[in-house]
């Protein structure tokens, strides 16, 4: 049951991951067409882009989802690959107790990283 | 180990499609591309936790991280994007046994997997390619 549930929770988290990484690809890496069509920005990483984007209250909320759900889709998908190798019971407890250290430690950083350069750009007097 | 499968191929298992075609590879890939997403994110983590320093330790950052082979190294996490999510997107719409047919007997000339799936991998694996074009031309006029 708690591994049916945690597959339910693979194929979610793919579907996020589809759209909001997908537009995250689009905007990086489509730029120079997108921006030729008028859309999109001619310099997405540069700094006065990047510290807009970080302002962005919608930027910040779906940072942080897209963190979430990267996190445990690729852990998970890890985990799953590792215990196909027929290990023991014990290994497989020890390394899904690994990915789950490493993705709530992954999580916290980058959620207190997004919270703070809000703070520092997006709460202006 | 008692009631266990016992996976004897290893990660040779993982890796070779031995005669089950272009799905089993296309399944070979989907994971070594996934462990290469991943490796990335969490460096990708770190960098973008460099905004905490500011504006101008950004800047530096992404001066470092301007040299050709990053980006060459950026157009390949692409790639894998790519093949990754498409792919990805084909394994939830078959999960859910959506346009793959009814169940039945699976008996030769075994209909559904090569009338229905591969077919779907085919026309998959065209999308990715045309997203894969799309992108090497903004990579490469973003580089020229």
């Amino acid at each position: 049951m708690r591994e049916s549930r945690l597959w339910f929770w693979h194929i979610l988290s793919a579907i996020v991951i589809v759209f909001l990484l997908g537009a995250h690809m689009g905007t990086m890496h489509m730029n120079t067409i997108l921006n030729s069509l008028g859309l999109g920005s001619a310099d997405p990483v540069g700094s006065v882009e990047v510290f807009r984007r970080s302002a962005s209250p919608v930027f910040l909320v779906a940072y942080i989802v897209l963190l979430g759900s990267a996190l445990f889709h690729g852990l998970y998908g890890l985990r799953s690959m590792l215990f196909e190798l027929s290990l023991s019971k014990s290994v497989e407890k020890t390394i899904g107790g690994l990915c789950a250290f490493a993705g709530f430690a992954l999580f916290g950083y980058g959620t207190y990283v997004a919270i703070v350069v809000y703070r520092m750009h997006g709460v202006q007097p | 180990m008692k009631n266990r499968l016992n996976n004897r191929l290893g990660l040779g298992g993982w890796l070779g499609g031995g005669r089950y075609g272009v799905d089993r590879y296309a399944y070979a890939f989907h994971r070594l591309t996934g462990l290469g997403i991943l490796a990335y994110f969490i460096m990708h983590i770190f960098v973008t936790g460099m905004r905490v320093g500011g504006q101008e330790e950004w800047e530096r950052t992404m001066a470092f991280f301007n040299a050709p082979v990053f980006k060459a190294g950026e157009f390949l996490v692409f790639l894998a994007f790519i093949f990754h999510a498409v792919n990805g997107i084909r394994l939830v719409i078959v999960e859910l046994a959506c346009g793959i047919g009814r169940p039945h007997v699976p008996a030769y000339p075994y209909t559904n997997s090569t009338m229905r799936q591969r077919p779907f991998v085919v026309a998959v694996m065209i999308l990715a390619a045309l997203l894969m074009i799309t992108g090497g031309v903004d990579f490469y006029f973003m580089l020229n």
